[in-house]
């Protein structure tokens, strides 16, 4: 499969992201710029990563929402690319409208970098197909802006949808008030949109991929999106195999 | 043309917890300022804008404050306008 990682001014992340898929995933990935205005034709899915598009400027991800490049990200994932806004590039993707909620300030105001622990809710979805349900990963964070908020019927949309990927929890999975990192309602770490092909996560998963570096738990998320692609290519071959 | 001067302030809305304001609140009370409560944090723009009447300017604006300069999933604004000369003639 085939990722392009777009670089926004204030990107931070990218060079992480580009490093995990490209030497520890062992797929293909392009840099985009965010002044492109076209997507390279063969791609599977874009990652918008973490940092300080336009320095945060407004809120953060308000002004990246502008840039050239979203117009085409939004098409492509209305023809049903996959898409994953991580950190930052999750804060964009509501700005964008292409996910529900917002993220506001931590509720301890602070900047908060450190590891944390994370429940699968859902296997049902390109970015969590490879884990089980239930699973507990290590995976860091590193933002001030990741207090997820949506209004009670947009929680009730998420929950009766199913789009709920990861929430907050203990190493044991509970889902606690003290293993909510942010303030995040519900304990949300990460949802996918209706169509389940655009996700959206405050931590990093692109920082957990080597033993090495204290967790590979995040390779799931990009083992997820192999998987997918993968049967997806296998159902678009099989009609054309049983035709012969 | 007229020329309004604008001010839009926009605020976290009332139900979600304004942390920031409660946090300026807390300082405020040990600093002795006990009469002082519901501290509310918010952002405040200043501009101009050109329009045929005040009531086109108000739509103007309010369609800028729901469009960018306010997130309406989380936030309120009010604006006030009140004319003003324009600077320069350029239209």
């Amino acid at each position: 499969m085939k990722y392009g990682v777009v670089i926004f001014p204030g990107s931070n992340c990218d060079r992480d992201t580009l490093y995990a898929i490209e030497h520890v995933m062992g797929e293909a990935v392009v840099p985009l710029w965010h002044k492109d205005r076209t997507l390279p034709s063969d791609l599977d899915c874009v990652i918008l990563p973490g940092g300080f598009s336009y320095g945060d400027y407004l809120r953060p991800g308000a002004i990246a929402r502008f840039s050239p490049i979203m117009q085409e990200i939004k098409r492509f994932a209305d023809r049903g690319g996959y898409v994953l806004g991580i950190c930052n590039g999750f804060q964009i993707l509501t700005e964008a409208q292409l996910l529900p909620g917002a993220l506001l300030q931590n509720a301890s105001l602070r900047f908060i970098c450190r590891s944390v622990f994370l429940r699968v809710e859902t296997v049902d979805s390109p970015f969590t197909a490879a884990a089980t349900a239930g699973q507990v990963l290590r995976i860091p964070i590193a933002h001030a802006d990741g207090r997820y908020y949506i209004d009670p019927d947009g929680l009730k949309a998420l929950e009766d949808g199913d789009q709920i990927l990861f929430r907050y929890a203990t190493p044991d999975g509970e889902v606690t008030e003290a293993a909510n990192p942010n303030g995040s309602l519900g304990n949300i770490a990460g949802i996918v949109n209706r169509r389940r092909n655009v996700c959206g996560m405050m931590p990093h998963p692109e920082r957990a991929v080597e033993v090495l570096l204290g967790s590979e738990d995040g390779k799931v998320v990009f083992e997820s999106l192999r998987f997918f692609v993968q049967q997806q290519e296998y159902r678009q071959w099989e009609p054309l195999a049983s035709q012969n | 043309m007229q020329q309004f001067a604008a001010s839009v302030i926009v605020t976290l809305r009332q139900n979600i917890a304004d942390v920031q304001g409660k946090t300026i609140e807390d300082g405020l009370h040990s600093l002795g300022f006990m009469q002082i409560r519901n501290v509310r944090v918010g952002k405040f723009f200043h501009f101009s804008v050109q329009a045929a009447s005040e009531e086109e300017a108000r739509q103007i604006v309010e369609q800028a404050c729901v469009k960018l300069l306010a997130n309406p999933v989380i936030e309120d604004f009010s604006i006030s306008l009140t004319p003003e000369e324009a600077e320069v003639s350029e239209l």
